[in-house]
């Protein structure tokens, strides 16, 4: 069958090769563009978030290239999110297409639905429950490894000499690890990626700012949905750190880590309830990104996400008490990247000036 | 006589200011942009130096505002800004002191929160510009009021009527409605300097810690209306800088000292008036995302390019082909 997915960051690397593995055409969406928009927003509410929108316009373009089946996640507590899937196949089957959206929800949502859709899908690719663990090993290994190189990436942008160096050398290893199959050639390909971002030359006595990353999980991993704020920022001589990597996601979801625990812990004195998306995160986040010494935090949030807004209005209080500042940027279907680097400028300025006055009260 | 040059270039309006080097200002310009930057910097810049051209000598320049980037490439800059740190720097020297800085242009509107002279919060509207000097501009127009007599008519009001502020869309109903209902044009004025500081203390202050003294400046500053609408709101005066309306220029001299204290200005002179710069722009077709590119050329010679999401076109050297 030919199966797609949502374009999430880098993991389509790794689920185009478990689709395949699993005995399934894989249709790998064009990455977000300009024409994905267009299409999304011509298609959806026009009151949906930017995520819905852009999944819209990535399923119609997977669907011109004969998509018949579409997997995606499910949202995660009150959150519109949670309907997008329905949504996204009333939309699809009004346009007049056949294509499927297949929604697979945290496993402790419905035990009985996640094993029926996979064993829809193990049985319509003529695959075996063996077969999948088999899979799923690799695939395992190829979305940590991938998450693990990105967060080199932007350890290493800060410093590098040449701008734009740790961009171009990251797309290649992006192609390596596009290569790798095999439990042992993905641990390869990754030992070579590293070396390649390494090999990179820097300026280490640069002191970058470091700066987190919180708010919803699409706007945070999709760089065409914050206009590549990790990249940018990275070439302004900034470290930053996301909340959420598709790899944690994914930890957190099957119980093999309990950071999101520990957010919601840190965040309970001001929220003690799911406000449904990532917004009981944004504000745990903000709290421990304090503690683990980060110069600020930046929040992003779909405009008019109802989660984040909450967390927005909590996170106010929470920098005050904290002493640590806050940058919230909505996010909708502006591609000028002008008004962002104003803000983010004079966000970075303002850290810089903060950190000085530290120094030099630490000295006086 | 040694002096800096600021320029801000904003949506509305382009100001050039000169400040020699004990931070007096020697002239201070403020143009409408009217949607051609080039222009407006130009025509700043050659009124300028056939002014002060044979007096001063220019040791620094700095550039601000929205077309900060393309200022940068028409004039030579030495120090390239964001308007918010450009207006904190200003303000920090023309008002030492200053907690609060509201600052409301034509496009934009935005609050700087600052303590012992740094920036510690600041914020810029995002949803609309219905706190902002065009929305003013545009509502005086249509009750064909000059912009300058709007806020002395405010200041007559008896009773300001109550106007949605929340966007400039619902808030234009709402003042027709008003007036369909016979409420006078007085009142109707003060009700949209109440709407219009309501929308900023909502939106763009929302949130924020503000702390006397602020300070009141952009262009909006000389709307007595609006002043007083945000004196009854924060039950203390205003100050209102006496260069309110070219402040982020004025940043910008002081920045631009900064930036040459070792090193030559990278100034093009009062001739770069009289240069031919041209803009032009294509379409990249190398991936769907179809960037405009934008190119700047400076009598012929191409000088600058951007407007690409991957940087390929940034590099000038690259070939159009």
């Amino acid at each position: 069958m030919k199966v797609t997915f949502p374009i999430m960051g880098n993991s389509y690397i790794a689920f185009k090769q478990m689709l395949e593995d699993l005995g399934h055409e894989a249709i790998v969406p064009p990455m977000p563009s300009a024409r994905t928009m267009t299409l999304g927003t011509a298609h959806s509410p026009e009151f949906a978030c930017i995520p819905f929108k852009i999944l819209m316009g990535t399923y119609l373009e997977a669907i011109e290239k004969g998509a018949e089946l579409i997997i995606t996640s499910g949202g995660h507590g009150p959150c519109r999110a949670g309907y997008y899937g329905v949504l996204h196949q009333k939309i699809i089957e009004e346009l007049g297409y056949n294509t499927k959206v297949m929604v697979f929800d945290s496993i402790n949502m419905g035990f009985k639905e996640f094993i029926s859709n996979l064993n829809y899908l193990l049985n319509s690719g003529k695959s075996s429950w063996w077969r999948l663990i088999k899979v799923y090993k690799a695939i395992w290994d190829k979305l940590m490894a991938l998450d693990e190189i990105e967060i080199l990436s932007h350890q290493i942008r800060p410093y590098e000499i040449e701008k734009g160096r740790t961009s171009k050398t990251y797309d290649s290893c992006l192609e390596v690890m596009d290569q790798a199959k095999t439990k042992s050639q993905i641990a390869e390909a990754k030992e070579a990626c590293f070396g390649l971002l390494n090999e990179i030359s820097q300026d280490v006595s640069r002191k970058p700012l470091k700066i987190g990353i919180v708010g919803e999980i699409y706007v945070q991993i999709e760089p065409y949905a914050n206009l590549d704020i990790q990249a940018t920022l990275g070439e302004m001589g900034v470290y930053s750190k996301r909340g959420i990597h598709l790899s944690e996601w994914w930890k957190e979801t099957t119980h093999q880590t309990n950071n999101e625990e520990e957010a919601i812990k840190a965040a309970k004195p001001y929220l003690d309830q799911m406000i449904g998306g990532h917004g009981i995160l944004s504000v745990g986040e903000t709290i421990l990104h304090s503690s683990h010494g980060y110069d600020g935090v930046i929040q992003l949030a779909p405009f008019s996400c109802i989660p984040e807004i909450v967390a927005k209005g909590i996170l106010t209080q929470v920098s005050r008490d904290y002493g640590i500042p806050v940058l919230t940027i909505f996010l909708d279907e502006q591609t000028g990247k002008a008004g962002m680097e104003t803000r983010l400028e004079a966000f970075i300025d303002l850290l810089y000036q903060r950190r000085q006055k530290r120094l030099e009260g630490a000295v006086s | 006589m040694k002096a800096y040059l600021g320029v801000d270039v904003g949506s509305v309006s382009t100001n050039l200011v000169i400040m020699d080097e004990n931070e007096e200002i020697i002239e201070e310009m403020y143009l409408r942009t009217q949607g051609q930057p080039v222009r407006a910097v130009q025509s700043g810049l050659k009124m300028l130096g056939e002014k002060l051209g044979q007096k001063i000598t220019i040791a620094g320049v700095g550039v601000t505002g929205s077309a900060r980037s393309l200022t940068a490439v028409l004039v030579g800059a030495d120090a390239i800004k964001n308007e918010i740190t450009a207006h904190a720097v200003a303000v920090s020297k023309m008002v030492p002191g200053a907690q609060t800085i509201l600052e409301i242009g034509g496009q934009d509107s935005k609050i700087i929160i600052m303590r012992d002279g740094i920036v510690i919060d600041f914020a810029m509207n995002t949803v609309c510009a219905a706190g902002t000097g065009s929305f003013l501009d545009h509502q005086a127009d249509r009750l064909l009021i000059p912009i300058e007599k709007f806020g002395d008519l405010a200041l007559k009001a008896k009773n300001p009527v109550r106007i949605a502020g929340r966007c400039a869309v619902f808030a234009e109903s709402d003042m027709i409605h008003k007036q369909q209902l016979g409420h006078s044009t007085e009142d109707i004025v003060a009700g949209l300097c109440e709407a219009l500081v309501r929308n900023y203390l909502n939106n763009v202050g929302k949130g924020k810690e503000i702390l006397g003294p602020i300070v009141f400046q952009g262009g909006v500053a000389a709307n007595v209306g609006i002043r007083d609408a945000f004196e009854k709101a924060f039950n203390q005066e205003l100050i209102i800088p006496k260069h309110y309306n070219v402040m982020g220029a004025i940043g910008c001299c002081l920045l631009a000292r900064e930036a040459t204290r070792n090193k030559p200005t990278s100034f093009k002179g009062w001739k770069a008036a009289e240069y031919d710069f041209r803009p032009t722009s294509f379409e990249c077709k190398g991936c769907p995302n179809l960037c405009e590119i934008i190119q700047i050329h400076e009598n012929d010679v191409l000088v600058a390019r951007w407007g690409d999401r991957c940087g390929k076109w940034s590099n000038i050297s690259v070939k159009v082909g």
